[in-house]
């Protein structure tokens, strides 16, 4: 494999029905609507944004401190606050249109009926590319177990939004790494319809303050998630990209580089998603974009489709 | 880069070279050659640091008001700040030297909303707070407003500027709380005589717990108020949500909005000092029990 030059890589990539330039995306929650960081690049070189979860109603979120910073990473207990899907639709959406962007509307509800009208109301919209299904939320119904630890909850949600969707418009699960068994999840949201897989939302994490020798934010836990984070979403990818050999995965978890990005690509992702480095540098997704291109033109890979699952032994060794 | 980069508003992303870190009392002053930051700063406006190099493991950024900006001429344009080491970034950024390189987005947050008819102003800056009232200052006497400077900190080391304000303001008085210099006690023990000089608009920044005493006696007093809250960030340019702060808009609504992009200043009455760090029941969305 000679080098290439990068402008000659071919980034395109292709998840269920869905084509984008690039596999770059932003991570919900880590990029608002793409208006503040329209500022630092524009919004329409990224594959997608993916926009923060968005709730039906209104939501103040949590109180503060709502996050704290650890070692390569942070906790975050932001507590889903956002203006309701009405607002959200009469003016995030439309902004993320009118600039060329390809949006992917994240979606997150405390139960099953919430979860079927979000579908419909986002399902509805023109110009949304997908729809990311954020099932890690309390279902109000069921004691407040979060959906996305129960196969049988999990695969509920997606049948509901499969269901009320749109045919065509693909969904994809994004799914918690706070489980047994991942690739368990995994099966059940494919079998209840989802198009394709997000893999990994945050962990589950407590910090400590001494000076006040209490826990550091509000909420007492929060999600992990930074580089400190990584392995365990390579992990997860590997695992079910293993099991469910052919379905669409984005990988996310702790990318802050081209290289780090390559590796989610390695281990069976057609698309990654940048987080929590943006709060490093705001730039971070089109870096990474850049960096990916290097990365493969260095090793002489022509298209990223032909780096995914180029790790596995079964596809890319002997 | 995109079109969108080529404004003269809006924040930079730039990779800066220290020219000067100097020890001020308890302090350290920094002196940053950034291109750009300058022309676009405005009094209370803020900048947003990465610490620890690009490999660094502490990945947040860390605030700070701007103190001064000189335009580019000879030289390029420079950004000033003034830290308090305390965290494991700012004990980095105490160790930087110059010519190292650190990268600085900016200018970022609403700035100090200033009078449209010549006032009397007090700015009262508590501690490193001070710093962003320089700018102000010059700002305020080009409109013909009378400047006063109440500064204030628990010990003469944690004061900053105590000498430029003399040249900054028509009036200076400094205030310690173990008595070290200036008037033993604290900045509010300062503002009932400058509001029996006419004073009509207070301007503040420092902790929390002074912003909200200066507050309760301007408004006592009749006066307009401008408060530069200092709450926790993570990102500075408003995509992540963590440093929000209850605030009534106009509406008489409360909202939990976003300091750093819809502050840090804000108009002290709209703050609901008390309930920082709550979601006060009645506020928009409030509360229910999420996901994350
Ligand atoms: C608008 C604004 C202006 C500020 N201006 C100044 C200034 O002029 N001089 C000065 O010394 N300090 C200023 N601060 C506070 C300064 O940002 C913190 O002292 C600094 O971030 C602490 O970093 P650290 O590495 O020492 O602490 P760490 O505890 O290691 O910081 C960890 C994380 O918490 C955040 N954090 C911790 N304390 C604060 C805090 N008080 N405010 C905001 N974020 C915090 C950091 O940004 C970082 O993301 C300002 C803060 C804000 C919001
Ligand atoms: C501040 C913050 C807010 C987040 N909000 C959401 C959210 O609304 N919906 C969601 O599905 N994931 C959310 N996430 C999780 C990220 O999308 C991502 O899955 C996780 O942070 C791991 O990626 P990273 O290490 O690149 O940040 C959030 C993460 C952070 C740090
Ligand atoms: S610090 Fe991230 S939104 Fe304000």
């Amino acid at each position: 494999m000679g080098r290439l030059r990068p402008e000659d890589v071919d980034l395109s990539t292709v998840l269920a029905d869905v084509h984008l330039d690039n596999p770059v995306m932003t991570a919900s929650g880590c990029a608002a609507a793409g208006r503040e960081l329209h500022q630092f690049f524009d919004v329409a070189d990224l594959g997608a944004v993916v926009t923060k979860s968005i709730m039906r109603d209104a939501r103040s979120g949590r109180a503060t401190p709502r996050m704290s910073e650890t070692a390569s990473g942070m906790l975050n207990s932001i507590g889903l606050q956002g203006p309701g899907i009405d607002a959200f639709l009469a003016t995030d959406l439309p902004w993320l249109l009118r600039h060329d962007a390809r949006p992917i509307v994240s979606i997150a509800a405390s139960s099953l009926g919430e979860y079927a009208e979000l579908a419909r109301r986002v399902g509805n919209s023109p110009g949304v590319a997908a729809i990311e299904v954020n099932i890690s939320c309390p279902n109000v119904e069921d004691r407040g177990l979060v959906f996305a630890c129960d196969p049988l909850q999990a695969g509920r949600v997606l049948s509901v939004v499969r269901r009320d969707t749109p045919r065509g418009l693909p969904i994809f699960a994004k799914l918690s790494p706070d489980v047994t068994s991942i690739a368990e999840i995994a099966t059940a949201v494919m079998a209840a319809g989802a198009d394709g897989l997000v893999m990994i939302n945050t962990l589950l994490g407590l910090d400590i303050q001494l000076d006040r020798m209490r826990p550091a934010l509000a909420g007492v836990t929060g999600g992990l998630s930074g580089p400190a984070i990584k392995p365990v979403a390579l992990r997860a990818v590997w695992e079910v990209s293993r099991a469910l050999p052919g379905v669409p995965i984005i990988g996310v978890g702790g990318i802050r580089t081209g290289a780090d990005a390559l590796q989610f690509i390695a281990a069976g992702a057609s698309a990654i998603q940048v987080g929590t480095a943006i709060f490093n540098d705001p730039c971070a997704p089109v870096r990474v974009l850049k960096e990916l291109r290097e990365e493969l033109a260095t090793r002489g890979i022509a298209k990223v489709s032909e780096a995914i699952g180029l790790a596995h032994p079964s596809i890319g060794g002997s | 880069m995109t079109s969108t980069a080529a404004t003269t508003r809006g924040p930079l992303q730039v990779t800066a070279k220290v020219f000067s870190n100097k020890r001020v009392g308890d302090y350290w002053h920094l002196t940053l050659v950034a291109d750009g930051i300058a022309e676009r700063t405005r009094p209370g406006s803020f900048v947003a640091l990465a610490v620890g190099g690009d490999t660094s493991g502490a990945l947040l950024r860390r605030a700070f008001s701007i103190y001064r900006v000189r335009p580019a001429g000879v030289y390029g344009g420079t950004v000033e700040i003034v830290f308090s080491a305390r965290g494991r970034g700012t004990q980095w950024m105490a160790r930087l030297a110059a010519h190292d390189p650190v990268d600085v987005v900016g200018p970022l947050g609403r700035p100090f909303a200033l009078p449209k008819e010549p006032v009397g102003c007090a700015l009262v800056g508590g501690g490193y707070g001070s710093a962003p009232l320089f700018g102000l200052a010059e700002r305020l006497r080009e409109r013909k407003c009378s400047v006063h400077m109440v500064l204030g900190a628990a010990t003469e080391s944690r004061l900053f500027g105590a000498l430029e304000a003399k040249r900054a303001a028509h009036s200076v008085t400094v205030t310690t709380e173990d008595g070290s210099v200036g008037i033993k006690g604290v900045v509010t023990d300062a503002l009932p005589a400058l509001f029996n000089r006419g004073v009509e608009v207070v301007y503040s920044c420092g902790p929390m717990g002074m912003l909200k005493a200066v507050t309760q006696l301007a408004l006592e007093h009749g006066a307009w108020t401008q408060t530069a809250v200092e709450e926790d960030m993570a990102c500075g340019i408003g995509v992540c949500m963590t440093c929000v702060l209850p605030v009534v808009g106009d509406d008489n609504v409360t909202r939990m909005v976003r300091s750093c992009v819809e502050g840090p200043v804000f108009a002290g009455d709209k703050v609901r000092w008390d309930d920082i760090g709550t979601v006060p029941p009645g506020t928009f969305g409030a509360p229910r029990s999420g996901g994350r």
